[in-house]
């Protein structure tokens, strides 16, 4: 018997809800432990982040506009779809982080109870978060929290794939657009849980995903004018520092999560990416107890 | 005119504003000048189902020499029941005061409108210069806002020559955009003032409401060009607070309304608080209720 | 010419007010202040001054000590030495400590009010009734946290962060002292406070105030100076957080410097807000409101109304009424309980805006002052409008921090939010409109940290006040407010 030749997939970027090569052709190689090339990928550039962030402007309005339970549900969606590709995503971990079978599954379970997890918060952060405050004049006045909009984010080699399901749901949950630049040893898995996301009812441009290498992308994220936020996932401290420097030009939202041990599992994860808006109105006082003005 | 769209009114920004001409601080010459203002904006007036000629007599020796010692002016007018009108119309003569009467089934209003114009004709005719009537609020709160638009017009016809107010009750009315809408019916019917209260109903005159009636007034002028009065009338008994009105008047309409032609206070024991402190000016020493006419 | 503009009111030659001063017989101003290091009035190691004075006529009102770094140091090691009891403390006694300043502020209101005024230059008015008693109760309202955190942040263990460097402007100097050292102390740091060098003494007599409280020595430190010494403080190695109100300018200069450290950081700075008119708005409250939005404190307020957004159908009723509006404003000393507009707080200040009038005239603007009489001695300016100013126009766009208001209008919801947003700023925005549905929409596509709708230029220490975008991050007040000043532990570790 023959053995069959197998179809190999070419993996590209997520970008405004469409699977892309980069524009600038170039690629780079995950090999396996035997040195035999695994995939090539797309080695995003700058100007592949700038058509993210223009299709992440153009989503975020009307994504932060759906409904709290729509929003909830989309992330369902992606957790119900994941189910049905959990062993395909378990070998490509175990691939392309080197991780043996058994870790790679309790991994994608995790993410995929992960995103369960911010489904359910959808409709309710907001309840936790806000306020009302009694302030002393006759005014209403309440505090909510709102999306920061286009945010940006790295994540360091050392992360894994239940933390890329975390950092996709907290943003998205908040109402927020989400460009994210993911190291090679995440990109196999991220690209395909981009096809998952891409079939679970998310708005094009909702998620972009891209790989890539943060060296070379790292000052035009920080850097560029039209992104809210950028959240450094990681530990090192030259990255901190460039991110820090750099978000002077607009001042955006600088966000760090270290690696170790953080599963972002919390409210706080979407608190982290959330301007806080407060509102006045005035209270008409009259009738009641109130007496003649 | 659609009297539904008439402005909206913020009621926390209404009263805001009006706090604002509170923190204002009047002393010296300014004090002077606007208490002896004050004093000549009064309508002293007596509404009472026990009036007397006697009574009445009295009150108008009182406008005319509000005090004998100070050198101060009459008040404005004399406001009393139609059957008082020629008493006070005769005690007057020759003063300058005006002789001021309620009319239109004072205080509700609750009659047939014939009624209501005779009334009027009977003041006038009995020597009233001025008119002040109710509006039916039954009526307004019903939402016909033509009925009272109607019958103002039609008191005004029956006033001729008499100077008309109209009272609109602020204190029936609810809200500031309700009270606006009132002003607005009632300038635009013919009012020569609009007037907030009958002093029959505890709640009288406020600053924010007077404040809203008195924007009422500018918005008139600036689309039609004619002057217009106001009249707040009941709650006013200190000379701080007429002070306050003034302030108001000044920054709100200016300069051109701040005569007795325009603004009256109705009131009856603001007179002699304006004269305490008058004299309190004059004499450097804080004053006496006892030392000053009670009429 | 429209019906409307034919008929217009006079205040030019009716009933004037006579002088109003407050006293200032019961206010004692020292000659030379030292800085308040370690719970005492020290002399600054330089034996550097420089002079405060009152802007509304140029007198000289005391001399004020220049800390150089060794004082800075002095003052940070004081506030590092004072953590270690302070954040140990029993909240609730840390509590009573900030609820006495709150009283002590309270007791000596007046005074407070007067020195604010005539060091600051903004009317006695506004300090009398908001300054003062507003920063009264941000000591009151964060007291009452100190120890009830553990009820403020669900599932996490709070923990103070160390010191904390606070830099603040010249336009709210109490006010804005008050919001950066009660949420401070109530969370259990510690702190050195640099205030703005042309209204440090208030900031002098809070010190006085803190010394009376019986405050731990080092908890709160003060020092006087300038951008250098602000400076030292920001790069101190042992600050742990830096909380700065200001101009984005040096906002970002902060961030930029702090790059290195783990130094948390808050910025409270520029604003250029759209105030939005709309034609079922109430117009005359509304006017109100854009007057209070620009001319509050001479303009000099971050998140001033200073852009205008008239819906065109009301431009002209609008434009007369506030027209109308100007003539009543008095302009004069700050002092005087009548004057609504007092003194610029600075030559230099003064010169700026004069520059961007100049800027406005040379657009070929449309402009607008009152008939007022302005004193010829002292730093003073007309309230100011710029009619038909274009979107692109420099008086849309920059922030001029003064009584200048630039006048633009919209047709439609869609361009007045897009005009809105149109800035890289974000700290506010006014809506006016009756409509309820419409002022909730507004509320949620304006990108600003604080709406007011149907009213404007509110305070409140319940209600977290701070921006989007360029105006910085962070908030202050409210429960938000305290965020800024805790470590934020999982309790599941």
């Amino acid at each position: 018997m023959n053995k069959r030749v197998e179809v190999l997939k070419t993996y590209k970027l997520y970008i405004g809800g469409k699977f892309s090569r980069t524009e600038s052709g170039r690629y780079f190689k995950l090999e396996d432990k035997k040195g035999h090339t695994v995939a090539n990928l797309c080695q995003s550039s700058r100007k592949d982040f700038r058509n993210s962030v223009v299709v992440a402007r153009k989503a975020q309005i009307a994504w932060e506009e759906r409904s709290a339970y729509n929003k909830g549900q989309i992330l369902y969606r992606i957790a119900e779809n994941l189910e049905g590709r959990k062993s395909e995503l378990a070998d490509l971990i175990s691939a392309e982080r080197k991780l043996d079978k058994k870790k790679a599954d309790e991994e994608v379970n995790d993410a995929i109870d992960t995103f369960l997890y911010f489904a359910g918060w959808t409709d309710k952060y907001q309840a936790i978060f806000s306020s009302v405050n009694p302030v002393a004049s006759s005014h209403f006045n309440f505090s909510i929290l709102e999306a920061l909009g286009v945010v940006s984010s790295i994540m360091g080699p050392d992360n894994n794939f239940q933390q890329l399901a975390a950092l996709i749901s907290a943003a998205i949950a908040g109402g927020n657009t989400l460009i994210t630049l993911v190291p090679a040893e995440l990109s196999l898995s991220a690209m395909t849980l981009a096809e998952v996301i891409h079939h679970s009812d998310v708005p094009a441009g909702v998620v972009n995903i891209l790989t890539g290498f943060e060296d070379e992308l790292l000052e035009h994220m920080a850097g560029h004018m039209d992104v809210n936020a950028l959240l450094y996932w990681g530990d090192k401290k030259e990255t901190v520092i460039k991110i820090r420097e750099l978000s002077e030009s607009n001042l955006k939202r600088s966000v760090f999560w270290p690696t170790e041990k953080n599963r972002a599992r919390s409210p706080y994860s979407i608190y982290d990416l959330q301007e806080i808006k407060t509102t006045w109105h005035p209270i008409e006082q009259i009738g009641g107890a109130t007496s003649a003005y | 005119m659609d009297f539904k769209n008439t402005p909206n009114i913020d009621q926390q920004g209404l009263i805001e504003r009006a706090n604002r001409f509170k923190s204002r601080s009047i002393k010296k010459e300014a004090k002077l000048s606007g208490l002896k203002l004050a004093l000549s904006m009064i309508d002293l007036t007596t509404l009472e189902g026990k009036d007397t000629k006697e009574k009445v007599k009295q009150l108008c020796m009182k406008a005319v020499h509000p005090d004998l010692e100070l050198n101060v002016p009459s008040v404005a007018a004399v406001c009393v029941y139609p059957s008082l009108v020629s008493t006070a119309k005769k005690a007057l003569k020759g003063s300058g005061v005006k002789v001021a009467s309620v009319a239109t089934a004072f205080p509700s209003g609750q009659s047939d409108q014939k009624l209501k114009v005779e009334e009027t004709k009977y003041a006038v005719n009995e020597g009233a210069d001025e008119i002040d009537m109710v509006i039916s609020r039954g009526k307004f709160l019903e939402g016909e806002y033509n009925y009272v638009f109607d019958e103002i017009a039609m008191i005004k016809e029956a006033c001729g020559k008499a100077r008309l107010k109209v009272i609109l009750e602020t204190g029936e009315l609810g809200t500031p955009d309700q009270i606006r809408k009132a002003s607005d019916i009632a300038l635009y019917a013919g009012g020569d003032f609009i007037k907030t209260s009958t002093g029959k109903i505890s709640q009288a005159a406020t600053m924010p409401i007077s404040l809203l009636m008195l924007e009422a007034i500018r918005d008139f002028y600036y689309k039609t060009g004619e002057m217009r009065a106001m009249k707040p009338a009941g709650g006013i008994s200190d000379a701080k607070t007429a002070l306050h009105y003034l302030v108001m008047l000044n920054e709100t309409l200016g300069d051109q309304w701040m005569s007795n032609q325009w603004f009256r206070f109705g009131a009856s024991r603001l007179a002699n608080d304006l004269l305490m402190q008058l004299k309190k000016q004059q004499s450097g020493f804080y004053q006496s209720a006892d030392y000053f006419s009670k009429d | 010419m429209t019906k409307t503009d034919s008929f217009s009111l006079k205040f030019n030659d009716g009933w004037k007010y006579d002088p109003a001063p407050e006293s200032i017989d019961h206010i004692s101003i020292a000659e030379q202040y030292g800085l308040f290091i370690n719970g005492e009035f020290v002399n600054s190691e330089g034996s550097k001054y420089f002079k405060t004075i009152n802007p509304s006529n140029g007198d000289t009102l005391s001399k004020i000590s220049e800390a150089n770094k060794k004082d800075v140091d002095k003052a940070v090691d004081a506030a590092k030495a004072a953590f270690k009891s302070w954040s140990k403390m029993d909240p609730s006694d840390r509590a009573k400590y900030i609820f006495r300043i709150a009283r002590m502020i309270q007791e000596r209101a007046r005074e407070f009010a007067v020195i604010e005024s005539l060091d600051g230059g903004k009317p006695i008015r506004e300090s009398r009734d908001i300054d003062i008693p507003l920063a009264a109760a941000h000591f009151f309202y964060y007291a009452g946290w100190a120890d009830k955190l553990e009820y403020a942040f669900p599932g996490k263990n709070t923990k103070p962060i160390g010191v904390a460097a606070q830099i603040i402007p010249w336009n709210f100097p109490l006010l804005m002292a008050a919001w950066k050292i009660a949420p401070a102390l109530a969370c259990g740091n510690t702190v050195v406070l640099k205030p703005a060098e042309t209204t440090p003494l208030t900031a002098l007599k809070l010190a006085e105030i803190i010394k009376d409280s019986g405050l731990p020595k080092g908890v709160v430190n003060i020092v006087t100076g300038a951008g250098k010494t602000g400076s030292y403080l920001v790069e101190h190695p042992d600050v742990d957080k830096i909380a700065f109100t200001g101009s984005t300018e040096v906002g970002k200069l902060i961030r930029r410097a702090t790059a290195e450290t783990n130094k948390k950081l808050t910025l409270e700075l520029g604003g250029k807000a759209a105030n939005i008119i709309f034609e079922d708005a109430p117009i005359d409250q509304a006017i109100e409101g854009i007057i209070n939005g620009i001319f509050f404190n001479q303009g000099h307020v971050c998140c001033a109304g200073s852009r205008l957004l008239v819906q065109e159908s009301v431009l002209d009723e609008v434009s007369k009424k506030l027209k109308a509006r100007l003539e009543s404003l008095i302009v004069g000393d700050p002092l005087d309980k009548n004057t609504d507009v007092g003194a610029i707080n600075s030559e230099a200040q003064l010169e700026k805006i004069n520059s961007y009038i100049q800027v406005g005239k040379k657009e070929g603007l449309e402009m607008f002052q009152s008939n007022s009489k302005v004193p010829s001695k002292g730093f003073f300016c007309k309230p100011t409008l710029f009619f038909n100013v274009a979107q692109s126009s420099r008086l849309a766009k920059e922030e001029i921090f003064g009584p200048v208001l630039a006048i633009q209008s919209f047709r439609t919801v869609d361009e007045a939010i897009e005009k809105a947003n149109n800035t890289p700023y974000g700290l506010s925005a006014g809506v006016w409109t009756d409509k309820g549905s419409k002022a909730f929409n507004m509320s949620s596509k304006l990108k600003a940290g604080v709406i007011w709708a149907n009213t404007y230029n509110k305070f409140d220490p319940t209600s977290p006040f701070g921006g989007y975008k360029e105006s910085g991050f962070g908030r202050e007040g409210g429960v938000h407010g305290l965020k800024e000043y805790l470590i934020l532990e999982n309790q599941e570790g």
